[in-house]
């Protein structure tokens, strides 16, 4: 039973999910706090080829996921000066970064000549739960059979829950993103808090960068992500900047970017093309149906301040 | 405060202002538009930060870099534009920023001290249910209650009583005068004379960023306050009948949805006739802006009929009806009203670019466009700009008689004006009414909408009283005493006879 189909389906969904859900849950605080980055595309990669090299390295799987998240802080942390300090246009900053992401990933993957591209990984990650548990018809596979990453990220889904909507920290969060004049009066630091969710973003894309390269794929290639950053993004507006709504989307955007082979293994003949346009397709449906819907166009729409830059004396 | 001094892009808003502030007192801090006086306040409120002088609280020095330093030294203001955030309810707004030890958002101890502040001063807040479902006045009181609960000792109100009823202005000066009793020092807002009269123990009156002086309420009069204020000596136009003719813009029936689903116009009936202003009084929130857009084809009409000169414009598009002769001044002046970047010039010509002399089939000749910008702002007045500098530059005054100036040179046969004097100082209130008056006497009808019961009652010839999108009374200007209107406008039906 656990060989069927829809099971398969469903474990390899939340494998390439993962880094889809980290890459979305950061960007997910990051647009909560009023900046929008559209370079998760770029920070995925810088993050997925550092952790990628760093698991070579150092053979430690643990540090390589930490060099991943570290190196997505530092592209964010461009994002954050251009669109925070300079309150230069946030969408030309993003877009800044996918290319320099692009660009920055390719040159560290041909380093020293000893060029990373096709050099498989050196260690894997292993389930966390070894032997027969795993064996469990449906729950075996599907909620016990995971790496640590992966069961990290459930960890994220819920401390971001708890963070953003039962907690003052994620009360001060949304008003920055919501209402930042407000949050000011209110005595909240309107940059500060930018800066570090903007960098919470960064981490989140790094590390999903680097458990793409490390724990998906095994491999670093240059541009590996191929719009797996775009999904994330999307992801963020499919689920209405709610984590447990990006916990199942997560899975089901992965779900869609499998669903060729799985298609192909039943005989049935579709365009790739069309497969990986179905996440933005399904977006956009999702905004139709919440916006034909005026209490769950209140509920689920983007934070007020979402991409306006803050000056306190503009006038 | 001595010496206050700042300045906004080479013009001084404050220049050298000294204003003290005692505890226990309402302190009224009267000017007109452009005075200085939010100026003055954002500085002690720590939004704005002074270019010279000094803020001593209790008798120290104090640096008041940031709102939240202002909060610690127990300074808070109520802004003129809330600050609230929409998407919170009441308990979210109050928690919000506020130093106490809970890490949670919710708890039961907050709603406990928020009811006990609720009651104790009298200011009755639903303390679940979201900003964005609540009216303008709980609005106020959430603002108030929040800084009371921050424990803030100085308080200022700016402009507090723009947006309320009579009752409820009266109610929030009861709430005012118990602060002060318990030796909060309050600082009252206000460029309307008759409130600073009634609620305030000392007036520091400001003229273009100066301080003109400072003296005990009771030893003030509100004519010597206005000649303080102003410089001079003023008169408010004398209202004079105006003289209908036929009926020019007819709705019958007039029923549209608001933005958030529900019907905001609900069978509105009006006939509004040559040479005269019907006001449209009632407290914001109530259909007035849905009622505007949904005549000026901004908002779909979903029943009932729109006439203009005995043409049916209820499926018209906004430019037919312009063709028409329907004028809009709209509430928002710099987002409908006017293009925010865009030079004076262009926007005086946007509804005017499209035939000759502007433009020349696809050309608009720039020479024509600002030839015509020279004589409107001639014409009307629009000071400290020139036709080529973007209209955000502009004060309030001078902003609303740009857009005059474009619908009037338009030749309107009606026009549908949306609070045309609010937030305007004493002067610009003068021009502005008298434009419309004018404008009224050369025959236009004109159907005013309006949240200031004072501009209601200075201008129409003939009120009616809008609540929750319905018109609830009818009546002339002269059976509207301000105790019947707050009524009307608070949903009571009252019988005239």
């Amino acid at each position: 039973m656990n060989d069927s189909v829809i099971i398969l389906t469903l474990v390899s969904a939340i494998g390439i999910g993962t880094p889809i859900l980290l890459a979305g849950i950061g960007e997910m605080m990051t647009e909560h706090s009023g900046v929008m980055n559209l370079g998760v595309e770029g920070m995925m990669l810088v993050g997925g080829v550092v952790g990628f090299w760093a698991s070579t390295e150092t053979a430690s799987i643990p540090l390589a996921m930490a060099a991943g998240m570290l190196a997505g802080v530092l592209v964010a942390l461009i994002h954050a000066f251009f669109s925070v300090t300079l309150r230069v246009n946030q969408i030309v900053s993003g877009l800044a970064l996918v290319t320099a992401g692009t660009g920055v990933s390719s040159f560290i993957g041909g380093l020293d000549n000893s060029a990373l591209g096709g050099m498989r990984s050196v260690s894997t990650l292993d389930p966390v739960f070894g032997g027969d548990i795993t064996d469990l018809p449906v729950v075996g596979p599907l909620l016990l059979g995971h790496d640590w990453v992966v069961y990290l990220s459930w960890l994220l889904v819920a401390l971001a829950g708890f963070w953003l909507f039962r907690t003052k920290k994620g009360l001060a969060l949304r008003a920055v993103g919501e209402d930042p004049a407000t949050a000011d009066a209110a005595g909240i630091a309107v940059t500060p808090i930018r800066y570090i969710y903007t960098l919470v973003g960064g981490a989140g894309a790094g590390l999903g960068g680097a458990y793409l390269t490390i724990g998906v794929f095994g491999v670093w290639q240059n541009g590996i992500t191929a719009g797996i950053g775009w999904i994330a993004f999307a992801l963020v507006i499919f689920a209405g900047w709610r984590p447990w709504r990006a916990l199942v989307a997560a899975y089901i955007f992965g779900a869609l970017r499998n669903t060729g082979f799985t298609l192909q293994i039943m005989g049935v003949e579709i365009s790739s093309d069309i497969l990986n346009a179905l996440p933005f397709i399904l977006t956009i449906v999702a905004l139709i149906i919440i916006s034909a819907r005026p209490v769950a166009a209140r509920a689920f729409r983007a934070p007020s301040a979402l991409a306006v830059p803050y000056a306190r004396e503009s006038r | 405060m001595t010496g206050i001094t700042k300045g906004f892009f080479g013009a001084l808003a404050n220049d050298g202002v000294d204003f003290d502030l005692q505890w226990g007192e309402v302190h009224a801090l009267l000017g007109e538009n452009g005075a200085g006086k939010s100026t003055l306040c954002s500085i002690l409120a720590g939004l704005y930060h002074p270019d010279g002088g000094e803020i001593n609280i209790n008798g120290r020095p104090v640096e008041l870099r940031s709102p939240h330093a202002a909060l610690e030294h127990g300074v808070g203001m109520v802004y003129q534009h809330f600050r609230l955030v929409d998407r919170f309810t009441v308990a979210e707004n109050i928690a919000l920023g506020h130093p106490d030890a809970t890490f949670l958002s919710r708890s039961k101890d907050l709603e406990k001290q928020v009811e006990h502040l609720s009651s104790k001063y009298n200011m009755p807040v639903p303390a679940d249910a979201g900003v964005w479902q609540l009216s303008v006045g709980e609005e106020q009181r959430v603002e108030i209650l929040k800084l009371l609960h921050r424990g803030v000792q100085i308080l200022i109100l700016d402009e507090p009583t723009a947006v309320l009823t009579p009752q409820e202005a009266r109610n929030l000066f009861r709430t005012i005068r118990s602060m002060a009793e318990e030796g909060r020092a309050i600082i009252f807002v206000s460029h309307k004379l008759d409130e600073v009269m009634e609620v305030s123990d000392r007036v520091t009156v400001l003229r273009d960023g100066k301080k003109v002086g400072t003296l005990p309420t009771s030893e003030a009069d509100p004519a010597s306050l206005a000649r303080m204020m102003v410089g001079r000596d003023l008169e408010m136009p004398a209202r004079r009948e105006g003289v209908p003719g036929e009926p020019v813009l007819t709705v019958s029936g007039l029923t549209a949805d608001g933005d958030r689903g529900f019907e905001a116009v609900r069978n509105v009936d009006l006939e509004v006739r040559a040479g005269q202003i019907m006001g449209v009084a009632g407290v914001s929130g109530n259909g007035q802006r849905e009622l505007a857009e949904a005549l000026t084809g901004l908002r779909p009409v979903k029943a009932g009929q729109v006439f203009l000169g005995g043409v049916d414009i209820t499926r018209s598009s906004v430019l037919d009806r312009i063709k028409l002769g329907l004028g809009f001044v709209p509430e928002d002046r710099l987002g409908t009203g006017l293009a925010k970047g865009l030079p004076l010039a262009k926007n005086l010509s946007l509804k005017s670019y499209r035939a000759p002399p502007l433009s020349t089939g696809p050309v608009i000749s720039k020479r024509a466009v600002d030839q015509r910008a020279d004589e409107l702002i001639q014409r009307f007045d629009i000071r400290g700009t020139r036709p080529g500098l973007p209209v955000s530059l502009l004060s309030g005054g001078n902003l609303q008689r740009a857009i005059l100036a474009r619908e009037i040179s338009g030749g309107p046969k009606a026009m549908v004006a949306a609070a045309p004097t609010r937030g305007l100082d004493v002067a610009a209130t003068e021009a502005i009414r008298t434009l419309l008056l004018e404008e009224r006497d050369k025959g236009a009808a004109i159907l005013m909408i309006s949240e200031d019961l004072e501009e209601v009652l200075a201008l129409s010839d003939e009120i009616v009283v809008l609540y929750e999108g319905r018109i609830i009374g009818r009546l002339r200007p002269d059976q509207a005493d301000p105790e019947v209107m707050g009524l009307m406008m608070a949903g009571r039906e009252v019988d005239l006879s």
